[in-house]
């Protein structure tokens, strides 16, 4: 069956989630949350740079976008990112019609799509062959949805979107590489730390 | 089922006297312990809550595809400095182990839930008699707090006190509706 399908046209290059976790970090300059998805895409924001404001997700696949929802509502004068692989977004689809809906002007939403399951083994999703993940986000609601073509182009659509009137979602086709560090699994201190970084408490 | 007729009717204007409908009650509390967001997966036995809150400016409520996606978001306001709690039904809840034994409960968040109760006292579908019984067990292997609601008159102060206890000690609570307290969902309605 799959073999049969025809992979949907992209003219996208593929890139690597570190380097562009990397290149994200680097143009935040105004203590800007990211939310890390589980697995690989919050092990390479951990090496990209560990930063107060920064959330690292052990568990609960798919709750990556969900919870930057949150945080966006809360705090609507700050900046959100969410992280996400495709695999991950696979598992919450309806997320994005919530977003769509609730409609946050501050939060950008990024897909890491290699087609895989990549921690796992490299297993192929089902949408791998099949899937347009920003065509799903456009019709979930998502109106600010694209493909980045390659690096300068995911530069340029984060900047965009830090000015966009509704949120924004960019996906970026991914190679198989694993995350380069490994987060440090301490939830406790990770959840601590972020609400320090987001100004809600301070240290004891 | 005249009494829990009654205690389902729709409340005076909340000017008048105060709440005397379970609803009103969860609705006052939530306001009194500074709650603004509200997710919901709807249930009809929810309805006159749900309607309420969505028409209290006081509340953000809103409708989530998933119960867990709710869970992802309350956690995410928590960290942010904003209070949220969950509406669903028990069958909802059924969905939830994974989220509460990866994020709730190992980030230590106040999640506070309320669970209307379907599955037991006059159910009508066997599907749902039986998620119900996997609700109490996987809240006790978890050691989550948990307290079944049954009485109008002690309804407050368990509501009241359990949502200050889970935000004092970061700890998640379920707040399970009985029919008893809300008269529940039978076959002729």
């Amino acid at each position: 069956m799959n073999a049969q399908a025809k992979p949907p046209a992209r003219n996208t290059k593929v890139m690597n989630r570190f380097d562009l976790t990397s290149r994200l970090l680097a143009r935040l300059k105004n203590e800007e949350a990211v939310v890390g998805g589980i697995g690989n895409t919050n092990f390479d924001l951990w090496a990209a740079g560990h930063r107060p404001q920064n959330f690292y997700m052990l568990g609960s696949m798919g709750l990556a976008f969900p919870i930057a929802l949150g945080v966006a509502l809360a705090q609507p004068k700050r900046r959100v990112f969410a992280l996400e692989g495709d695999g991950s977004l696979l598992m919450q689809l309806g997320s994005l019609s919530t977003i769509a809906m609730l409609a946050p002007k501050n939060l950008t939403l990024v897909v890491m799509d290699n087609g895989i399951y990549q921690i796992t083994g490299g297993q192929p999703t089902p949408a791998a062959s099949v899937t347009d993940i920003v065509a799903v986000a456009v019709a979930s609601g998502i109106a600010s949805s694209a493909w980045a073509a390659d690096e300068e182009d995911f530069e340029r659509l984060v900047e965009q979107s830090m000015t966009a009137s509704g949120p924004s979602l960019i996906g970026v086709r991914i190679d198989d590489k694993p995350g380069v560090g490994t987060t440090r699994r301490d939830p406790v201190q990770i959840r601590e730390r972020f609400m320090h970084g987001m100004g809600v408490r301070q240290p004891l | 089922m005249a009494l829990a007729e009654q205690k389902t009717s729709p409340q005076a204007s909340p000017e008048q006297a105060p709440p005397q409908t379970w609803h009103g009650i969860v609705q006052q509390t939530l306001k009194r312990n500074e709650i603004r967001l509200v997710p919901y997966v709807p249930d009809r036995v929810l309805t006159t809550l749900i309607k309420n809150l969505h028409a209290d400016p006081y509340f953000t409520t809103f409708p989530t595809a998933r119960e867990e996606e709710a869970v992802g978001i309350v956690s995410g306001a928590w960290m942010g400095g904003m209070r949220g709690v969950l509406l669903m039904q028990t069958s909802g809840f059924a969905t939830l182990a994974n989220a509460l034994a990866s994020l709730a409960m190992p980030y230590q968040i106040p999640l506070i839930m309320f669970v209307s109760e379907r599955g037991t006292l006059g159910e009508f579908n066997y599907g749902q008699s039986l998620v119900c019984r996997t609700m109490r067990p996987v809240l006790d292997s978890l050691a989550m707090e948990h307290h079944t609601c049954t009485r109008l008159d002690e309804f407050e102060f368990i509501i009241d006190r359990s949502i200050k206890q889970a935000i004092t000690t970061q700890s998640p609570v379920a707040l399970i509706l009985s029919p008893l307290l809300t008269g529940g969902k039978v076959f002729d309605k």
